[in-house]
């Protein structure tokens, strides 16, 4: 039986269009965008000015905050302009472009380390210095990860890819399962962990058979099979599904004991350690019904998006939206111009617009969204306390506690947004539950 | 191009479940029941079910129409309404008192109340109730099946009065062979409509499974007869008990959302029909039990709001 969660749903996962399809490493192209916020924490500031000749994992900003991660250049070349540029968040943001000569020299200070013979905070520095972050996406910086508050029993690979099109977490099992194991080794050693966990969804049977095959494997890696259900990739949900315990509301993993590490990132921390190069280049996968070849690339990092979606054949027809991410949960954007970042792991293009919400429709109150919840929430009650303003009623329902995950605007036959009207109230829930707080601490 | 993408929040894809799939997915489910109902009483049957469903759809639409509201009679839901209560009466029942039925259901009880998901009681139950306060007489007279006209009680009413009438066998109440209405007396077709809501994911099991479960127990323990299985088959399987656990006790609108919710639902239902049936003045009391408990499902779900995620314990201290 397959390790999961209460609630969830199998959402069609498209995942055949590239599942099978060996990922292709793209050339670089000749200007590179890297903008300076690939990551949660302290902003960056520079640390190279234009007319500057870098190479390849050469810093070129960085911040004096712990939580923070600096951006490295994936190409040699020189910086020829420091200015605002979109972003997948749809906003401006300070990037530096740099002119490519293809020559991809690496930085003198990018060499490989044994683990083994560093102390544990020379690893976490050498991370942190790397600027890895969470690569599925959320970008939280792993070296803040890796040094939790609280004693830690279990550190988890997440490697569900509950996403729907999304395959390339799946490709780096299939290609590269022995950096998956390497960059856990990584963990388990900065934690002080014997022993450490694989989660991945049953879709990926071939995924996990690669990984249990690869010359990393051993007794004290265990890769545990999760069912195939979407949110089984969020973080709650799989230390759920592989430790059975409940990270309490409002709490980190590391109070449950765990620490969750994307797949992703874990081959970049086997990347860093075995040729001493910061992640640079990662896997993305190109896909969707308006894209002539669904693909899975390996992209530096500041290639333009279109780019990509040029070497998967461009578009078969005009597509009406175009999302950074998975479906469930990524974010639609305005143009294709933004670059690659450490946390794009997926450009889908989609023909038919995936719905647009119907308002007018009565909830029949079937209690979907109720049954389906991955935190056990009732979201049209939420909803319903958002449209009429309700706060104290929607902090009741523990508005707070949504991860955001979509599947009950995803499952609603009346065809309602919930997720938006939820996305709504919650910051007036937080501000009143901090108002609380302040007055009880007084 | 780019002016033409679409921007909005996510999720991006969507369920192919629409209200009117489900509404369809009922009406499929009801239909074994139906057949099996015109089969035993005849071509009246035929027509009560059309005229219900049809008085029922255009009540909604008139109504909808007069009051300027969106037209709904394309999302089904007046359809199953209609096809509900036609299900819940004799095939001796005068036709206009059918129409006069079908317009209560939904204008009184569902239009009334702001309409689809809004109804505090179902439409089809309401409307059967009203029916058989208003002409009792025309409620309870049921034709024997397989001959138009005899009036003939029904297996309930025959157990409750001790009447020295022989019961149908058991096989007759499981094809439908039993005077009744026109939907309650295939346990069969009953049960196949449900399988199918099953597989479709349309309902859960919980209440329908609680409902029987609870009823069962105490029919077998403090019934009339007690322990006594053949009384107790009998007690299951006539009097409409199926037809409201499976299609009744699960509809959406008036029961609760929550899990312990529906399961205090479905208990609730059981222990009223019990009730009824053993110490009540009418032979049968699912459609009542089913109304009392609609009308506290509100309640049930706001004392029964699942503990979240987070809030469920289980802090590791390590």
């Amino acid at each position: 039986m397959a390790a999961t969660f209460k609630g969830g749903y199998h959402v069609d996962d498209h995942k055949s269009l590239t599942n099978a399809k060996p990922t292709q490493m793209l050339d670089g192209c000749d200007v590179h965008i890297f903008p300076l916020r690939q990551h949660i924490g302290a902003p960056l500031t520079p640390c190279v000015t234009v007319g500057d000749y870098v190479y390849v994992g050469q810093k070129l900003a960085d911040s004096d905050q712990f939580v923070s991660a600096p951006v490295h250049s994936s190409v040699s070349g020189t910086v020829i302009d420091i200015k605002q540029h979109i972003h997948d968040s749809g906003t401006m943001i300070a990037s530096v472009f740099v002119e490519n000569d293809r020559k991809y020299e690496v930085y003198k200070g990018c060499v490989p380390h044994d683990y083994r013979n560093m102390s544990k905070e020379n690893v976490l520095e050498l991370i942190r210095d790397a600027g890895i972050v969470g690569m599925g996406g959320a970008g939280f910086p792993t070296h803040v990860k890796l040094q939790p508050n609280t004693k830690v029993t279990h550190v988890l690979i997440n490697g569900a890819e509950c996403e729907p099109y999304i395959t390339s977490d799946h490709r780096y099992m299939l290609e590269e399962p022995e950096k998956i194991i390497y960059g856990l080794k990584v963990c388990m050693y900065v934690l002080g962990l014997s022993d450490g966990y694989i989660g991945v969804e049953t879709n990926k049977q071939d995924g996990m058979e690669s990984l249990k095959n690869s010359s990393e494997f051993n007794e004290h890696i265990h890769i545990v099979p999760l069912k195939k259900k979407y949110p089984q990739g969020a973080e709650k949900q799989l230390i759920k599904a592989i430790t059975g315990r409940n990270v309490p509301a409002g709490k980190l993993p590391a109070d449950a004991g765990c620490v969750v590490i994307n797949a992703t990132t874990a081959v970049m921390i086997s990347e860093l350690f075995k040729t001493g190069i910061p992640p640079v280049i990662k896997n993305v996968t190109v896909s969707g019904d308006a894209i002539k070849n669904p693909s899975n690339f390996k992209v530096r990092i500041g290639t333009p998006v279109k780019v990509l979606i040029d070497k998967a054949g461009g578009f078969v027809s005009e597509p009406q939206k175009i999302i950074s991410g998975g479906p469930m949960m990524g974010i639609t954007q305005y143009n294709i111009d933004y670059p690659v970042t450490k946390t794009t792991s997926s450009v889908l293009a989609m023909v038919k617009a995936p719905k647009t919400y119907d308002e007018d429709a009565p909830c029949i109150r079937c209690g979907r969204c109720v049954s389906h919840c991955p935190m056990h929430l009732m979201p049209y009650k939420i909803a319903d306390c958002s449209k009429k303003g309700d706060v104290d009623t929607a902090k009741d329902y523990n508005a707070l506690e949504c991860i955001e995950c979509g599947l009950c605007s995803y499952i609603c036959p009346a065809n309602k947004n919930l997720l938006q009207f939820i996305r709504m109230i919650k910051p007036d829930v937080m501000k009143k539950v901090r108002g609380e707080a302040q007055k009880n601490g007084k | 191009m780019e002016n033409n993408l679409i921007m909005s929040s996510s999720p991006h894809i969507h369920t192919s479940s629409t209200i009117t799939k489900i509404m369809l997915d009922v009406i499929i489910a009801l239909l074994p029941a139906t057949f099996v109902g015109v089969y035993f009483f005849g071509l009246r049957a035929a027509l009560v079910v059309i005229v219900a469903v049809m008085s029922a759809v255009l009540s909604e639409w008139v109504f909808e129409k007069v009051t300027k509201r969106k037209n709904t009679v394309s999302d089904l839901s007046a359809v199953v309404t209609g096809l509900l209560l036609a299900l819940n009466v004799s095939s001796l029942v005068p036709l206009w008192m059918v129409a006069v039925g079908s317009a209560f259901a939904i204008i009184i009880v569902k239009q009334m109340f702001g309409g689809l998901g809004k109804n505090f009681v179902n439409p089809a139950l309401g409307a059967r109730c009203f029916m058989l306060i208003a002409w009792t007489g025309a409620m309870t007279t049921f034709s024997a099946p397989l001959a138009d006209t005899v009036t003939s009680a029904t297996p309930l009413a025959i157990m409750k009065d001790g009447m020295d009438m022989a019961l149908p066998s058991v096989w007759d109440c499981m094809v439908g062979n039993m005077s009744g209405t026109i939907g309650e007396v295939s346990a069969i077709a009953l049960i196949i409509g449900f399988i199918y809501l099953l597989i479709r994911q349309v309902v859960s099991i919980k209440i329908p499974a609680m409902y029987i479960i609870t009823f069962a127990v105490l029919t077998f323990l403090f019934g009339k007869n007690p322990m006594n299985a053949e009384y107790l088959v009998y007690q299951l399987l006539t009097g409409g008990l199926l037809l409201g656990a499976f299609f009744m006790a699960t509809d959406y609108t008036t029961t609760p959302t929550t899990n312990l919710g529906m399961l205090i639902f479905g208990i609730g239902c059981g222990v009223l029909t019990f009730l009824i049936r053993r110490f009540g003045g009418y032979p049968e009391g699912v459609s009542f039990s089913i109304l009392l408990m609609n009308l506290v499902s509100p309640l049930l779900e706001r004392y029964t709001v699942p503990k979240s995620f987070g809030n469920r314990g289980g802090v590791y201290h390590g």
